[in-house]
């Protein structure tokens, strides 16, 4: 008998706590296959965010520091100038990253770090019950934008990828999705070059991943995939945004 | 004799930082600390370490928080204002129960407050450096001298107990040149550091640095645990002490309070007054035990600091309010002159013995 599918070493065995539908579970076996294969569990170092992926540093199966809200690209930064050889990634979301931790985002960026990010953007804060994200798009509701959000108001969103790509010190960032079976194997590439940029020391790497969250939007799953093809594709398109790596 | 070397105090930290063994430094310029970071960016990249200069405060403890977890030594320095900014990152590190060494060279506050020499951060340092339930180790040093050797100390003591320790100065002694003898440095102690997040490398399993415990019981236990090694730390309180075993009137002052009311006790000896200095060294552990035996004997206190009135609630405290305390503070920056403090220390002479 052949095993053709298994867990990959890089994820604990663990129940996750993320909720039935959630897209962030994909997304973590992604970065595993990926550790997995390219053979770092040994070396690599993740740091987690607060908000619903607080817990990444019990599912992957190397060593993990869990970080202060928004913080995760600051600590990433010391970790990674204290052991430089040692492959350092964090794994955040959009309120995370994008809102209270853009400046140490931005500037981990700008520094060029050689740190890779995997950036889950589902337009939402989960964890704390369905809030305004700074990715929240015009006229969507939520518990804080209950009229939908509102331009004039609550402003627009951030497009994290589109910033990024502006900064110098960005080597690479593209921006996913994990609605299909094309595109979960699309944003499996996008994060193995991310972290094979990385390992050949070519700087700041960042995979903005489109995600879904069923519970806060209020979707069962399936239509939640829906939701995101019809909304949030449009208003994030997919794609490179910026690969300095390609031409190196 | 071993040779000295002229330097300012904050320069003074920056050496010894480096003869400690402290590689990573993350740093953020505001005034009167910037020699600090200035000495490091200088010196680091020739030793083959880091000197990065951050966005924010808060990103520098942040990577101070990153750098320690993953087994250096690492640093950041600041002032006043950046150190308000530096509380969550501080209240991370001893949750997570990492060592670090921080400064403050304190100016006048609240807000943006002045960039003149000040003591009004010691609340902050000994109290509500950040949220939940932790303390730093806080030493004073009062020479550049201090500076040195208290910072060497720091690390070893951050190592040893997995805490921060923080070096408490004040504008003056930040700025201040005196000569240094900079051999004393012998043996830095080290610790081993197996919770370190190195990587497995294939040869142990996963280390996680944390400071989230969502079951209570767990948090009440850890905290507890935590406390106790406080206690142990708490046994190393450490005081200075000046002609304090005649004295009748006891002056506690730290840093640069400290040398204006040596000049003050002197005078005062010169009038007839017996008066002594309690400095103390650590401001957290609060040497409370030194208080206690002090006020067997003296009949009245007199505290000099440069805020409205801060480490005079441990003097109190320590010796349950059993004498008079004589606050001679200054405050916004201004230093308590030497008339001042004989005024208090005659004032506290004059209290009937109880």
């Amino acid at each position: 008998m052949t095993i053709v599918y298994e867990r990959p070493k890089a994820l604990t065995d663990t129940v996750t706590h993320y909720c039935p539908g959630c897209t962030h579970g994909i997304i973590h076996r992604l970065v595993a296959e990926v550790i997995d294969e390219l053979g770092i569990e040994d070396h690599c170092v993740g740091v987690a965010p607060v908000g619903c992926a607080v817990f990444a540093y019990n599912y992957f199966e190397c060593d993990m520091a869990q970080a202060a809200h928004g913080r995760a690209p600051a600590v990433a930064t010391g970790i990674k100038r204290a052991n430089p050889a040692n492959i350092v990634f964090t794994y955040q979301g959009d309120g995370d990253l994008a809102a209270i931790g853009t400046a140490e985002t931005v500037h981990a960026a700008a520094r060029g770090e050689n740190i890779t990010i995997v950036f889950v953007n589902n337009a939402i804060y989960g964890m704390t019950g369905g809030q305004m994200a700074p990715t929240t798009m015009p006229g969507q509701i939520t518990q804080t934008s209950p009229y939908g959000r509102d331009p004039k108001l609550a402003g627009y969103p951030i497009k994290v990828c589109e910033m990024l790509a502006k900064v110098d010190g960005t080597t690479y960032a593209e921006r996913v999705s994990v609605d299909s079976v094309k595109s979960v194997k699309n944003a499996k590439r996008a994060i193995k070059k991310a972290f094979e940029y990385q390992i050949a020391g070519k700087g700041f790497s960042i995979v903005e991943v489109l995600s879904t969250c069923s519970t806060n939007w209020g979707l069962e799953p399936v239509e939640a995939l829906e939701w995101l093809r019809k909304n949030m594709i449009p208003y994030y398109p997919l794609g490179v945004y910026k690969d300095k790596g390609a031409s190196e | 004799m071993a040779e000295k070397v002229l330097m300012k105090g904050n320069e003074a930290i920056a050496e010894a930082a480096i003869m400690a063994g402290c590689r990573h430094f993350f740093g953020y310029p505001i005034t009167p600390q910037t020699e600090l970071a200035a000495f490091m960016s200088k010196r680091l990249p020739k030793l083959g370490g880091t000197y990065l200069q951050a966005e924010s405060e808060v990103a520098a403890i942040n990577m101070v928080y990153g750098a320690s977890a993953a087994g250096v030594r690492a640093m950041t320095s600041s002032s006043s204002p950046g150190l308000s900014l530096k509380s969550e990152g501080l209240s991370y590190l001893a949750g997570s129960d990492l060592p670090a060494v921080v400064v403050n060279i304190q100016r006048g506050g609240p807000g943006l407050g002045g960039i003149r020499p000040s003591q009004a951060d010691y609340f902050h340092a000994t109290r509500s450096t950040g949220h939940g339930d932790f303390h730093l180790i806080v030493l004073a040093p009062n020479t550049v001298q201090e500076m040195f050797d208290l910072t060497i100390e720091a690390f070893e003591l951050a190592d040893k107990y997995r805490v921060t320790a923080m070096i408490l100065g004040d504008g003056m002694l930040g700025q201040v040149m005196e000569p240094v003898d900079i051999s004393r440095a012998g043996n830095v102690k080290t610790f081993p550091k197996e919770w370190a997040l190195t990587g497995t490398q294939g040869k142990r399993s996963k280390n996680i640095v944390n400071s989230l415990y969502l079951e209570a019981e767990e948090l009440e236990m850890l905290n507890l645990k935590r406390y106790e090694k406080y206690a142990e730390v708490g046994k190393s309180a450490r005081t200075d002490n000046y002609l304090t075993e005649d004295a009748d009137v006891i002056v506690v002052a730290y840093g640069i309070c400290a040398r204006i009311a040596k000049n003050a006790i002197n005078e005062a000896r010169k009038n007839g007054v017996k008066a002594g200095l309690i400095r103390p060294v650590t401001l957290w552990p609060f040497p409370k035990e030194q208080m206690k035996a002090a006020a067997a004997t003296a009949k009245a206190f007199v505290v000099v600091e440069m805020s409205m009135g801060q480490m005079v609630e441990d003097v109190e405290l320590s010796i349950r309010c059993s004498r008079p305390v004589i606050l001679c503070n200054r405050t916004g920056g201004m230093v308590p002159t030497n008339e001042a403090v004989i005024s208090a220390i005659m004032e506290a002479d004059r209290t009937e013995r109880s």
